[in-house]
């Protein structure tokens, strides 16, 4: 992406990487129902953060808080040293304006569990209309690299197809696309496998896996352990609205401390 | 394999031959409809008061045709253009996350459908009385000249005599397409808020702003709920052209039939001439609406044409390859 940073490739350097997102003390309720009670996270660039937990466990909702999908009540968020959706000046907060919120979400982008794909759109022009619209990038170049990311993720016979004419996987693998077109800091994932047949789940892990070894930070909500010990760097389990535990993964499936996850993954496994 | 293998090879039973269920209901209904449908036809040829060769030849005059053309059709034409592009402006207020401009397009729909269309029209034919002259500048203007101590101060830029302007054709149009206005609102808020919610989300994940989003994703999916309520909307406006006799418009067509009438004393038969006229009219826009309908209902994945279009589609390149086929649920 940009010089700016470690370079991410070199194969995770000695010196621990720059924090791409960090999550403190973070509140979210909706009325008296308090589904996040104090989440702590600290992703590094290059990261890769699997969130387990069972369903209204507020993994998902995390998620969402990550883009100002949802706004939180209590605590704070950055990505890659900015605060999300609020500006603090003089030890006061400000609501940003939506053009400000929309330009902190340019750089994270999102998969969701059930694709949102466009589907009054072929398969590339899902992909080319954020880096249009919003980059103001032009058409040619838009589509030159929408092109290549489309062959990247296994869909270069795709292009001119409706998201109503390929089957899950194959949307996914699009919306993973759309979402990589406008060159994101971090990726969230939002259960991205949950809505799939179990055959097509693992033409999106496989993707998914790509990215991992390209260096891409991401933070996946996911019930898929394999996949959480395979490629995590961070394994985060949450219940009840906070991390319950978090470590590397391995260790966290094999020997899991807190009770709780002991139960989860003796459900999962 | 093998249980496959003996099923196909079984011979097919013979194709089912059964007695079908008798419907006596159905005979009893079409003698009585034939019944009803004679007697009518007896009264249409035999009772005078239809007055039929005079009908005729009195509903194609220039007169009747010309309120035709430049009344019932281009009043239709262009209350329905205003009434929707003012709804889409109204709909996306009601929906806005500002709260001043969503009470006042709630304020806007909830008067103009809670008001009766005659009864509105009646109204504008008669707002003349309420001024004189129509203008534009500074409003107040004599009063704050007051409060400054100069009399008769007047910052007016242009202006109209009210007469010109809210008499006849334009006050119709204005209380037709303000009414349309409201329920055309309605529908398409209605069809925005039909859109699943999942699409702004992702739209918004993108970095789209709501304007953008609202006009790239949301209403070209709307569309497809929109159009079909739009159809009835524009049979209805046309009908509803007939109210412009109470502003009073006369260049239309069912004023034109009823001044024949009245001055002729045959108001009867023009009244079933103008049965006809809108009953032909009506009949030309329903099947505009089949197509149009049609026509937006195509390239929504799950829906009938896309599915030839799949069959048609060119082999898998990819991974999934065989799966491709059953990608429809």
């Amino acid at each position: 992406m940009t010089g700016a940073t470690i370079p991410a490739q070199a194969a995770r350097p000695a010196a621990a990487p720059k924090v791409m997102v960090r999550a403190e003390n973070v509140h979210k309720s909706y009325g008296h129902v308090e589904v996040l009670r104090g989440v702590d996270l600290e992703v590094r660039s290059g990261e890769v953060c699997c969130v387990l937990g069972p369903s209204g466990s507020g993994k998902s909702t995390f998620l969402r808080c990550i883009n100002h999908l949802e706004k939180i009540n209590a605590g704070r968020i950055w990505v890659d040293g900015e605060l999300i959706g609020y500006r603090e000046r003089g030890g006061k907060l400000y609501e940003l304006r939506e053009k400000e919120v929309v330009a902190q979400r340019r750089s994270i982008g999102m998969v969701f569990q059930r694709f949102n794909l466009f589907p009054h759109m072929t398969v590339l022009e899902n992909v080319i209309e954020a880096p249009v619209r919003v980059r103001r990038e032009p058409r040619a170049v838009a589509r030159e690299r929408g092109v290549e990311l489309l062959d990247r993720v296994g869909l270069a016979a795709k292009l001119d197809a409706y998201p109503g004419q390929l089957s899950g996987g194959q949307q996914q693998r699009v919306a993973i696309a759309r979402a990589l077109a406008m060159q994101p800091k971090v990726m969230l994932f939002d259960e991205p496998t949950s809505a799939l047949d179990p055959e097509l789940v693992g033409e999106v892990l496989d993707v998914m896996k790509g990215l991992a070894r390209d260096g891409m930070t991401m933070i996946v909500v996911t019930h898929e352990i394999g996949f959480a010990r395979e490629v995590g760097d961070l394994l985060v389990f949450m219940d009840g609205g906070v991390v319950v535990e978090s470590g590397p993964p391995r260790e966290v499936i094999a020997s899991p401390r807190h009770a709780r996850t002991r139960a989860f993954l003796a459900k999962v496994l | 394999m093998t249980a496959e293998e003996t099923a196909t090879e079984r011979a097919r039973p013979e194709p089912i031959k059964a007695v079908p269920v008798r419907h006596p209901g159905r005979w009893v209904a079409v003698a009585v409809l034939a019944v009803l449908a004679a007697m009518f036809l007896h009264v249409l040829l035999t009772n005078d008061a239809f007055q039929w060769s005079f009908m005729i030849d009195h509903m194609f005059r220039p007169p009747i045709i010309d309120g035709l053309v430049r009344g019932t059709v281009l009043m239709t034409v262009s209350a329905m253009l205003i009434g929707v592009a003012l709804g889409v402006v109204v709909a996306i207020m009601r929906l806005s996350p500002n709260p001043i401009l969503r009470s006042v397009a709630w304020l806007y729909t909830w008067f103009f459908r809670a008001v009766p269309r005659l009864v509105l029209l009646a109204v504008f034919g008669n707002i003349g009385i309420l001024w004189n002259r129509i203008e534009f500048g500074v409003p107040f203007d004599t009063h704050i000249g007051k409060l400054f101590g100069i009399d008769g101060l007047e910052l007016r830029l242009f202006g109209f005599d009210s007469r010109d302007l809210l008499s006849g054709f334009m006050a119709g149009l204005l209380g037709l397409a303000l009414s349309e206005a409201a329920y055309m609102a309605e529908i398409v808020r209605a069809g925005i808020q039909s859109v699943d919610p999942g699409q702004t989300e992702a739209a918004g994940a993108l970095g789209m702003t709501r304007a953008q989003t609202l006009r790239r994703v949301v209403l070209p999916q709307a569309m497809r709920v929109i159009i079909p309520p739009t159809g009835n909307e524009t049979i209805a406006m046309l009908k509803d052209t007939s109210l412009l006799m109470y502003v009073p418009v006369s260049m239309e067509l069912f004023f034109q039939l009823d001044a024949v009438g009245k001055r002729t004393f045959q108001i009867f038969p023009m009244y079933v001439a103008a049965c006809l006229w809108y009953l032909l009219l009506t009949s030309v826009l329903l099947v505009g609406q089949y197509f149009l309908e049609r026509h937006f209902g195509r390239g929504y994945g799950r829906t009938g044409p896309a599915r030839f279009r799949l069959r048609g589609a060119a082999p898998a390149g990819d991974g999934g390859g065989a799966r491709d086929t059953e990608a429809i649920p």
